[in-house]
């Protein structure tokens, strides 16, 4: 039976990788991240997870050593947050272009400089072009949900790809709320013992990593990208088959309140949760608005994404990062390449905010949707703003 | 294709690493390879860095491999062994993975060994994984073009460490890698070359029986970055052993011993003067390092127990 | 027969780019490198094997005789074997292209 507890949402990640049999846990203490590798620390210390905890000197080996771990067949995770996750940077692709199934959750965190260990979502988007897939979830028991079903996605032969379960450092990390932790009968078979394809086994010896000279990059490539696209209907298989057994749905896109909605506000991680509310009270006041939460980020779901936002005029971005030179944030960047040249294409604005751990209010979201108007109203040629700075 | 019937031949005679590789005419280093692997035996998963023995045996979609074999960057072999073993270790508790004992091997050059995966080695080594790691010491990068590591000696030229008008080549010392290897304490450290290949043979086969970290550093001449014939490799791994260049020797649990013991160093000149990349070393120059390298064979002398003179 | 990088298409790329054929590099002829190649003098050898252990590629065998030959599809022509034989049984020659 699932008991209700309370917990941090790092601590609710750890018992995922417990009940999920975890072989091997490779990672290195980073803020906001530290609590889910103390936790299962103690879970390998007592025994309650039977995994070989390797406390690698630095992220970059820490993911280095998830390549080697996942390449002989081990159900593998790590953990890490902000600048752990830019130096694993370049390993990242590796796991990806060698279709090795590791789970990994990361606490997001600002990028330095100048130092800052709190939450926003630079690290996550710096390494969107690294092959993951990247999905968000926004309190303890989505966490939990969405770390236990990245392992059976990674996992799955139609996958082999590895999964980065996001959470906001501290708004989602280390906040205390109650959320169902399942035991091991009601997991029942959700997530089957890995069976990964092709181990590194001395019985039947392959090669892992040859390099591709420019003859055959470009194809290795295309296969590639064309298989981490081809994974959007087993990601929903598998939450699907999630909600049949726990009740609990999850989607690529999901959407409050935007049947009728004139505006759509577009957001990713905790903002959704003070964005609901914020379209909830502007409702009251008759606004029509609702809200489009990005839940997969990566590979990113296209078609969903337009179905869902396709009868709105306005579409507001709120994102927790900067693109330094661009033309408007990651998010946004990725909401306008996906809506660009449709039929009656939605105006657009960002709004870049929440920087650095800085803290949004409901109030704040119901600011930004006046501001957004009057921009709309007025033609204004802006194509984002950042955020409560002072001027 | 051959005649001879020659790779059935090879795999017969216990070869690991097959024939058909691009490594460059007279190659000390993959000559070292090939008799390592052949020493580990066929139950072994290798972990190969970035450099020359990495680019020469797996163009895409082929491999000269006859073992399971994973690459990944330059310098984070040692965290991938880890990562293997400790996968291995915890299937096995499971009841899963491969059925036999499997010996866990990383491989890189001097670069990812001495430079870049330093940390990564340290790391591995610190944390006690029951593997073996081989570095392949051709003193540079090469396979870059031959630019200097800190494994480069003093003098010798390269192409970032370029004779001119106001230096002598590289103006630094090699370091000490055996040494620091063994100051994490493990249980077993060599150093070997391929031009005796029974003591090599014999030191492979203890770092596999002995359980935790053992770290085996493999002199292996580059004819190319050091500028020599092609058919001197074997002759420059003797000549570098006994003019005291490179000591051959081993540590196990912490007890030093010489394992071929040069009573009389010949003169450096004579491992010097078949590579143009000492070539322009002044007499003095000669002369200092001559003295470096007796020095430097004193001290591991004294250290096996052996009286200095 | 693995086909050749430039005839795969990205359909036939296997999932990780992992190579599944052990050794199947052996394909690739690095004897066209060469200049100059061995010649075993069978009068001298005496089937001692030390030019197998000593050759890079390997591309030495025994053939029916017993004696050490070189695989010339593989061997580059280093002359290691020749330097390191014993007996001086086998001269390098140079080869005319």
């Amino acid at each position: 039976m699932a008991k209700r507890v309370g917990a941090e949402g790092s601590f609710a990640v750890a018992e995922a990788v417990r009940l999920a049999d975890t072989d091997v846990v490779a990672a290195y203490p980073i803020t906001p991240q530290t609590h889910i590798v103390e936790r299962l620390s103690e879970m390998v210390a007592d025994g309650e997870l039977k995994a070989n905890f390797i406390y690698v000197e630095s992220e970059h080996s820490a993911m280095s050593a998830c390549l080697g771990s996942a390449a002989v067949g081990a159900r593998t995770f790590t953990s890490t947050a902000g600048q752990g996750l830019e130096l694993m940077h370049e390993v990242l692709y590796l796991a990806s272009s060698m279709r090795l199934p590791i789970v990994m959750a990361v606490a997001d965190r600002a990028l330095s400089g100048p130092l800052n260990v709190w939450g926003d979502h630079s690290d996550a988007m710096a390494t969107r072009e690294c092959g993951w897939i990247q999905y968000f979830g926004e309190n303890a028991q989505e966490v939990f949900d969405l770390t236990l079903c990245a392992f059976k996605i990674a996992e799955h032969h139609d996958v082999l790809f590895p999964v980065m379960v996001h959470m906001d450092g501290f708004h989602v990390s280390h906040v205390v709320e109650p959320y169902l932790l399942p035991d091991k009968e009601e997991l029942g078979d959700f997530l089957p013992p890995i069976d990964y394809p092709y181990p590194l086994d001395p019985n039947k010896p392959i090669t892992m990593g040859a390099f591709a000279p420019p003859a055959v990059y470009s194809e290795c490539r295309k296969a590639q990208d064309v298989a981490v696209n081809s994974t959007h209907g087993t990601i929903e298989n598998v939450w699907n088959e999630f909600a049949k057994r726990f009740g609990r749905q999850y989607k690529p896109i999901e959407t409050h309140k935007t049947e009728d909605a004139e505006t759509i506000l577009v957001s990713i991680g905790s903002f959704n949760q003070m964005a609901g509310v914020a379209v909830d009270k502007l409702r009251s006041e008759g606004k029509k608005v609702g809200l489009v939460r990005i839940r997969l980020w990566r590979p990113f779901p296209l078609q969903a994404f337009r179905q869902a936002v396709k009868s709105a005029k306005n579409v507001v971005v709120f994102e927790r990062s900067m693109t330094y030179g661009g033309t408007v944030g990651p998010v946004c960047a990725e909401v306008k390449s996906a809506l660009y040249g449709i039929k009656d294409a939605p105006r657009i604005m960002d709004f870049i905010g929440g920087l650095g751990g800085r803290d949004m209010s409901p109030k704040q979201f119901e600011a930004l949707f006046k501001r957004a108007q009057e921009i709309f109203d007025k033609n204004l040629d802006i194509q984002y703003e950042t955020i409560g700075v002072r001027e | 294709m051959s005649t001879l019937n020659t790779l059935q031949k090879l795999k017969d005679a216990g070869e690991l690493f097959m024939p058909g590789h691009r490594a460059c005419i007279g190659c000390g280093e993959v000559l070292a390879m090939r008799q390592v692997c052949k020493a580990l035996g066929k139950d072994i998963i290798i972990a190969n860095a970035t450099g020359c023995m990495e680019i020469i045996s797996s163009p895409f979609p082929t491999t000269n491999w006859n073992v399971p074999w994973i690459h990944a960057l330059f310098e984070n072999t040692a965290a991938v062994a880890s990562g293997v073993e400790s996968g291995l270790d915890a299937m096995r508790r499971k009841g899963r993975g491969p059925s036999q004992d499997v010996t866990v091997v990383a491989m890189g050059g001097d670069g990812s060994t001495f430079d870049i995966g330093l940390q990564s080695l340290s790391g591995a080594l610190e944390r006690g994984h029951n593997f073996i790691y081989v570095c392949f010491d051709n003193e540079g990068y090469m396979n870059t073009g031959i630019q200097r590591s800190s494994a480069t000696p003093y003098g010798a030229s390269t192409t970032t460490s370029p004779v001119g008008k106001n230096s002598i080549g590289q103006t630094t010392q090699k370091k000490d890698m055996p040494l620091i290897a063994l100051a994490h304490h493990i249980p077993y450290i060599a150093t070997c070359t391929p031009a005796h290949p029974t003591d090599l043979a014999k030191k492979i086969k203890k770092a596999k029986e002995i359980k935790g970290p053992a770290y085996i550093h493999v002199f292996s001449p580059c004819p190319t970055g050091w500028g020599t014939d092609s058919d001197v490799a074997i002759e420059l791994c003797r000549l570098a052993v006994d003019t005291g260049v490179f000591p051959l020797g081993e540590c196990v649990h912490g007890t030093y011993a010489l394992t071929k013991h040069i009573k009389d160093l010949k003169p450096i000149r004579d491992y010097m003067k078949l590579q143009r990349r000492f070539r322009h070393l002044s007499d003095d120059v000669i002369d200092q390092i001559q003295a470096q390298v007796r020095a430097h064979y004193a001290v591991v002398r004294s250290k096996c127990g052996v009286v200095t003179n | 027969m693995a086909k050749k990088d430039f005839e795969l298409t990205w359909k036939e790329i296997p999932v990780g780019s992992i190579v599944h054929e052990p050794g199947n590099a052996s394909e690739y002829q690095t004897g066209d490198w060469r200049s100059q190649m061995p010649v075993l003098d069978k009068a001298k050898c005496v089937k001692c094997g030390i030019c197998y252990r000593f050759c890079p590629e390997p591309c030495i065998v025994k053939d029916d005789e017993g004696y050490y030959v070189a695989d010339l599809f593989y061997c580059k022509g280093c002359g290691i074997c020749a330097y390191e034989c014993p007996k001086d049984a086998i001269t390098i020659v140079k080869e005319e292209h």
